[in-house]
């Protein structure tokens, strides 16, 4: 199936989103879209996805012009999807979430579930997606949740694969397990649109690739350009790929964590027995692919939740039983990894935001009431100083850019002090801008003496950051390793194996804390 | 060199999170939808007021079987119809002083009310629990008014902080169980209205309660020296009450807007999650929260006590804390919205009586015409639909979530 | 959507879960205090003689016999004392057994309660305990019928808070059109239709519109109860007019031959009004609709996840519209309970407070149609156990009235807790 894209324009309001975008997808090719967060990619799926209307243009299926009103028309062309975001109903089974929208019966408008888990073994088996239909889906892990996605699009007899930011969630033996079923579809004649902003993947699988940019398409180009160039293109400028940072100039230890253990509220242990240790002037990087107890783990730390087992310290305090609040006035900055759900009030203004945590201080209340004119003051003086894009100091939050709201919630956890600063993915879903900006931040705070944890599921950033790396898998540090190891078995750590059995084993140092 | 990112398109914001309702007076351009889109309502509620009066006149409907041979009948008696009673509802309520103090006097606890239950909703709680908080806010000031002998100014000041300290312990009590259980506070506020019910037909069967020489459940008089008094004299028989009702109305504004826990309990009412992650203390918000809002119902007790009727019974509390809601409502939980509400609706339930005494229309029909506003405010799209209004904003902000806590 | 854990049980460190610890906390107090007010109980009665009846009065061809009190007393104390064991050794099983284990410290704190009450009478004629079961069915249905009513729309993410608003419409529109039609059954056809004229405006306001759900449920309470009132206060005193208007025939009690001779349950279950056994059959269907049919998927599959829904093709809103219009088939069945399903005319304020109580039921049964009948079922047994209690005047009777509502705030609070209800209840979608 060939599928055309003529002059697709998407505006909302004022803005467009997507430009008089021309794209051609051959039958049998993986056609890469590459673009950074916001350049207007997920827009332009969603359009061929009859998830939106498009403002202007058309979409040709083999010649022929089709409009999409619903996801029924695309799924009925032959167009499938798998969301960035997975599409999947968290309580209903494997089984129950394939046949949503088109369901097995027995008779008409019952249900047969015994039909529904004979498709997916079947459609498991054809494409060596192992899954079990019986499973609720909430109760797998990430990577077996995609699979779950893909026999979703495929069991509609997709032609065309759209595939939204597929590895974001992945290990990189899951990504080349993912880019080997992309080839092994591709052989069986299914197009693939492979929509990411990395540019190693758009490399290594590509056949060929779009670069969109502001909403428009800037170029196409082969996969063997350079990575720069692709960047270069992606970004509109010439991007420096590293941060530029000195070797640390190693202190005490100001946070150690002895066995530290997390038991969920349904009963499993999610954090086992983690101790580590982090130093003034020092990055630690905590790597591990989403859901290997990270996010407890940090919660954990500042006190969101207590430990069932174990010891936190902070400069030699315990301060395992202590609670948000005495963690922040402690010296603990946080940057949490859902700013939305965490970080700011999105119906706050910017500068309520820049206070949220500190709206206590001295500086800005009396005890009973708030000091306006200093709040005002300060927020005019860190919009300045982080160069957040705002219409006025009283916008929402909400209505900024990822970036920008990225960019609030650093700049309050920089306005004070600061003993440890924790940072969950502090760069998830911000344009690269914004990115270098943040990291320069974070490294000069580390040469201020703050240690530094961060946790991010993106090696880049680990490796970019990071002066020592701890891998966590299964809710455990399985090793803590030098940044020169190699990205393989940084892989391998991160899917389990450890140092001593694995293949990894001598090739990772243990480094001393 | 740019690094701007272009601003997001409207759906890809990663909440639909809307402005905090706050009104900057200085500046039109914050209230005028807002006012557009009230004004709006109220006239569509009078128009589907206006049929429900027409046909259910009897004239009108008499009129209707001879339609066809002469309709102007049908549209004349239509029209007294309605302009009868709408001119006894606006002069019942506004028509001279002695309607003026009456809508004051009935609408100083609407207004103390909706003020609890504005200061709940802002902390993203519904508090559907006035009414029960009211009711033990009468039941202790009503004791301590008609029980305790304590000299004039004293003795009102004692029964209003029982008034009050009995709402805020009901509305502590559901704040507490939400902060530390879960159990959701719309559930647990309207059982524990009818607890308060019970609780208020129980003590009046008691002795301490029952007025002697009465057989109804009626409980003594409260003393003269704990009732708000009347200074303006019978020409304007307005009660001291209304003055701490608008009092409220300024503390409530300078706690949400100005002090600091005021900022935790908007935090906290906006996003629990990232508040909670700023050391704030949720539970102690939440339970706070309802404490106040309580203690807002309790003053709004101690008017009706104290001030409008002077002695305990079953129907003392009428419908205030439901009502309560609508006003908070209507007055998109802000502290000066919720104030000109409570008068709104103070008028017109003054006015319903005096409509259903002069023009035949029953009073009830004053509480289709409340809950029809308000429906319409909350459908700020639908109004604009309706009268071709063309501005953005002016939707509805009142913050309270589902089920999840 | 909320992240699956990739985490296994491997490696596992050897600690307390804190939420085990909590329920043992919780299992410990309550059946200590269970024990204690039997013992209560038990010391205070003097004379165990307590006299029962299986039908609903005693008559002359069935009078009341005289029951064991005390040897059932003390087997309640051992139940309790053993659960209160287990609890304390941390041994109460999870799963059935655990409910069975429950249930049987429920029904030996009730059974204490009501002889407690029943002993010791001073009166000239002593009252016997009557059997509780027809009435906790016949209290229960409207409840059970609002409760469907709630898990229908909130299964498909639509708060229904205005069950109550559903219920007042329902029971005046069944008592107009019974006395309209001069059929009791005409009544229910009332009902139904006032129910889902109540559904379509929640459905335009909340799907249309997107107006705030919780906050429309409390207008549309507030909009039914002024009509409902104004209309009735329309209706004029001339008999003439009124018997057209306000004067409904009631529904029949329809004894199913054969199984209403069943003890105990016969007459419970089966000596009931067509309208219970409409209720019946709609706890089976919406159960069956919701769990085995291709539209239960959808259905559900909108409440948790709408944006799911909406990419492989399915109508979100339309889906929506069917749940909630359908929920109003069954709160307005519920709604005619109190006018052509019981007392007959509409008086104002009719369903006083019963669609609240169904919405408790609907969270207390986690959402689901079985779980909120058996929630209604409790509610409706204390309903009838109040009516009974009242006569004998060991607690006083406006205390009891109350303690429906205090059984709700303590299983709200203290057992259901932080439940998990659809993840998009209440929640519009909009298409992004």
């Amino acid at each position: 199936m060939k599928l055309e894209i003529k002059g697709l324009t998407k505006r909302f309001g004022s803005f467009t989103a997507n430009d008089h975008i021309d794209l051609t997808i051959e039958p049998g090719e993986i056609h890469c879209l590459l673009g950074e967060n916001g350049a207007g990619k997920s827009t332009l799926m969603n359009m061929l996805y009859g998830l939106l209307d498009p403002t202007e243009g058309e979409i040709l299926v083999d010649g022929q012009p089709v409009t999409f009103k619903s996801p029924s028309d695309a799924i009925a062309a032959g167009i499938g999807m798998v969301h960035q975001h997975f599409m999947l109903v968290p309580v209903f089974t494997v089984a129950e979430n394939v046949m949503l929208g088109r369901e097995q019966v027995s008779v008409p408008g019952v249900l047969s579930r015994r039909k529904a888990s004979a498709m997916v073994t079947e459609l498991s088996e054809r494409y060596g997606l192992r899954v079990d239909p019986g499973t609720l889906v909430e109760a797998l892990p990430v990577g077996v949740q995609q699979r779950v996605e893909i026999i979703k699009a495929l069991s509609n007899e997709a032609k065309v694969l759209i595939l939204d930011e597929p590895t974001a969630v992945l290990t990189p033996q899951e990504i080349d397990e993912l880019m080997d079923i992309m080839r092994s579809l591709k052989e069986q004649g299914t197009s693939i649109i492979f929509i990411t902003h990395k540019l190693r993947e758009v490399k290594a699988v590509g056949d060929r690739i779009s670069v969109i940019r502001r909403g428009k398409v800037v170029g196409t180009a082969p996969p063997s350009t350079s990575e720069a160039e692709l960047a270069e293109m992606m970004v509109g400028r010439e991007v420096k790929l590293k941060v530029d940072k000195d070797p640390p100039d190693t202190g005490a230890v100001v946070m150690s964590v002895e066995g530290c253990t997390v038991v969920d509220p349904r009963g499993h242990q999610v954090v086992k027995d983690v101790s580590f240790e982090a130093r003034a002037g020092e990055v630690l990087g905590i790597a591990g692919v989403q859901g290997n107890g990270q996010t407890e783990l940090i919660k954990a730390l500042l006190g969101l939740v207590k430990p069932d087992a174990g010891v936190i310290r902070l400069d030699g305090d315990d301060i395992s039983r202590h609670g948000p609040r005495e963690s922040l006035d402690d010296g603990i900055g946080y940057i949490p990894e859902d700013r939305s759900h965490d970080g700011y009030v999105g119906a706050f203004s910017v500068r309520e935001n820049l206070i949220l945590d500190i709206y206590r201080s001295d500086e800005f209340s009396t005890g009973l009431a708030l000091k306006l004119d200093d709040i005002a003051a300060n927020a005019d003086a860190r919009i300045k100083e982080f160069d957040i894009r705002t219409e006025s100091a009283e916008t929402p939050v909400s209505s900024l850019s990822g970036g920008n709201q990225q960019k609030v919630v650093v700049a309050r956890e920089f306005s004070r002090p600061l003993k440890v600063l924790i940072a969950s993915q502090p760069t998830r879903g911000v344009d690269v801008g914004s990115i270098e900006f943040i990291h320069k931040r974070i490294i000069s705070e580390r040469d201020k003496g703050t240690a530094v944890i961060i946790v991010s599921t993106e090696l880049d950033e680990i490796f970019t950051l990071s002066d020592r790396i701890a891998v966590m898998y299964d809710g455990r540090i399985v090793a803590t390793v030098s940044p020169d190891i190699a990205r393989e078995d940084i892989g391998l750590l991160m899917a389990g194996a450890t140092p001593d059995s694995g293949p990894a084993s001598g090739k990772t140092e243990e480094v001393p804390a | 060199m740019s690094t701007q990112a272009p601003a997001p398109p409207p759906g890809a914001a990663p909440e639909p999170a809307e402005p905090e309702p706050r009104t900057d007076l200085r500046d039109p351009r914050s209230w005028l939808p807002s006012v557009k889109v009230t004004a709006g309502a109220f006239v569509i509620a009078l128009v589907i007021g206006a049929f429900v009066i027409a046909f259910s006149d009897d004239d009108v409907i008499e009129s209707l079987s001879y339609f066809g041979s002469y309709p102007w009948d049908f549209f004349t008696r239509s029209a007294d119809a309605v302009w009868s009673s709408y001119s006894a509802l606006v002069r019942g309520s506004v028509g001279s002083s002695n309607a003026i103090a009456s809508t004051l006097n009935r609408s100083a606890p609407l207004i103390c009310a909706g003020l609890g239950v504005t200061l709940a909703f802002r902390a993203g709680l519904f508090n559907i629990g006035a009414q029960g908080q009211l009711i033990v806010g009468a039941i202790c000031a009503g004791y301590v008014g008609f029980t305790w002998d304590l000299p004039p100014v004293l003795h009102l000041v004692v029964a209003l902080i029982a008034g009050l300290l009995g709402g805020a312990v009901w509305g502590a009590i559901t704040g507490f169980l939400k902060a530390r259980t879960g159990a959701h506070e719309v559930i647990t506020t309207i059982m524990f209205n009818y607890l308060a019910a019970s609780i208020l037909i129980f003590a009046l069967g008691h002795d301490t309660f029952q007025r002697p020489g009465s057989d109804n459940a009626l409980s003594p008089k409260v003393d003269d020296s704990a009732t708000f008094g009347k200074p303006l004299g019978d020409g304007f028989p307005v009660h001291t009450g209304v003055v701490l009702a608008i009092l409220a109305g300024f503390a409530v504004w300078w706690l949400l807007e100005r002090s600091t826990w005021g900022f935790e309990l908007r935090a906290v009412g906006a996003n629990a999650d990232a508040s909670r992650t700023a050391g704030m203390s949720v539970a102690k918000v939440y339970t706070l929260a309802m404490l106040f809002a309580g203690l807002l119902a309790g003053l709004a007790a101690t008017m009706q006590v104290l001030g409008n009727q002077n002695s305990l019974s079953p129907t003392l509390p009428g419908s205030i804390g439901f009502d309560a809601i609508t006003v908070a409502l209507l007055g998109r939980a802000t502290p000066l919205g919720t104030v000109l509400a409570g008068l709104l609706f103070g008028a017109m339930s003054v006015g319903g009586v005096a409509m259903q005494a002069s023009a035949g229309t029953p009073k009830e029909l004053t509480d289709v015409l409340q809950a029809l506003i308000v429906l319409f405010v909350a459908a700020p799209a639908l109004v604009k639909g309706m009268l071709r209004i063309r501005e953005t904003g002016g939707g509805s902000t009142v913050m309270a979530k589902g089920w999840g806590s | 959507m909320a992240v699956a854990t990739a985490i296994s049980d491997e490696g596992a460190v050897d600690v307390r879960d804190r939420g085990d610890v909590r329920r043992q906390i919780r299992l410990v107090s309550v059946f200590g205090l269970v024990l204690l007010a039997l013992v209560f109980f038990y010391l205070k009665i003097d004379d165990f003689g307590v006299k029962y009846t299986l039908g609903e009065r005693v008559t002359k061809d069935d009078p009341a016999k005289d029951l064991d009190a005390q040897t059932i007393m003390i087997a309640g104390l051992v139940v309790v004392a053993v659960a209160l064991l287990l609890a304390v050794v941390n041994k109460v099983p999870k799963g059935a057994l655990g409910g069975l284990i429950y249930f049987l410290v429920g029904v030996a704190f009730f059974a204490g309660f009501v002889f407690w009450n029943y002993a010791d009478q001073t009166g000239t004629f002593s009252v016997a305990i009557i059997n509780p079961f027809p009435g906790t069915i016949r209290l229960a249905t409207p409840l059970i019928f609002g409760a469907l009513a709630g898990c229908l729309c909130e299964r498909a993410g639509v708060i229904n808070i205005a069950i109550e608003g559903q219920f007042l419409m329902g029971a005046f529109f069944a008592s107009v059109a019974s006395s309209l039609a001069f059929s009791a059954e005409m009544g229910l056809v009332g009902g139904i239709a006032a129910g889902v004229a109540m559904a379509a405006l929640l459905g335009v306001f909340a799907l249309r519109y997107q107006v705030n759900q919780v906050v429309l449920g409390v207008v549309l309470i507030a909009l039914a109860t002024g009509l409902t009132d104004f209309l009735l206060s329309q209706i004029p005193d001339d008999p003439d007019i009124k018997k057209y208007l306000n004067e409904p025939l009631i529904l029949e009690k329809v004894p199913v031959s054969g199984l209403v001779d069943i003890p105990v349950i016969g007459p419970a279950l089966f000596n009931q009004t067509i309208l219970v056994y409409i209720m019946y059959g709609s706890v089976v269907f919406v159960t069956l609709l919701l769990f085995q049919t291709t539209w239960g998927l959808r259905v559900r599959s909108v409440g948790e996840h709408p944006k799911a829904a909406d990419t492989v093709g399915i109508n979100v809103n339309r889906i929506r519209w069917q749940a909630v219009l359908i929920g109003g088939v069954f709160a307005g069945l519920g709604g005619a309970f109190f006018t052509v399903g019981s007392t007959g005319t509409f008086d104002s304020n009719a369903s006083a407070g019963n669609g609240f109580i169904a919405l408790a039921a609907v969270i207390m049964g986690r959402w689901h149609p079985v779980g909120a009948t058996l929630a209604s079922l409790l509610f409706g047994f204390c309903f009838t156990l109040q009516a009974q209690l009242a006569f004998l005047d060991k607690i006083p009777g406006e205390l009891l009235r109350a303690s429906p509502y205090l059984v709700t705030v303590i299983a709200v609070a203290g057992f259901v807790g932080r439940v998990r209800p659809p993840a998009a209840d209440g929640e519009p979608y909009v298409k992004s």
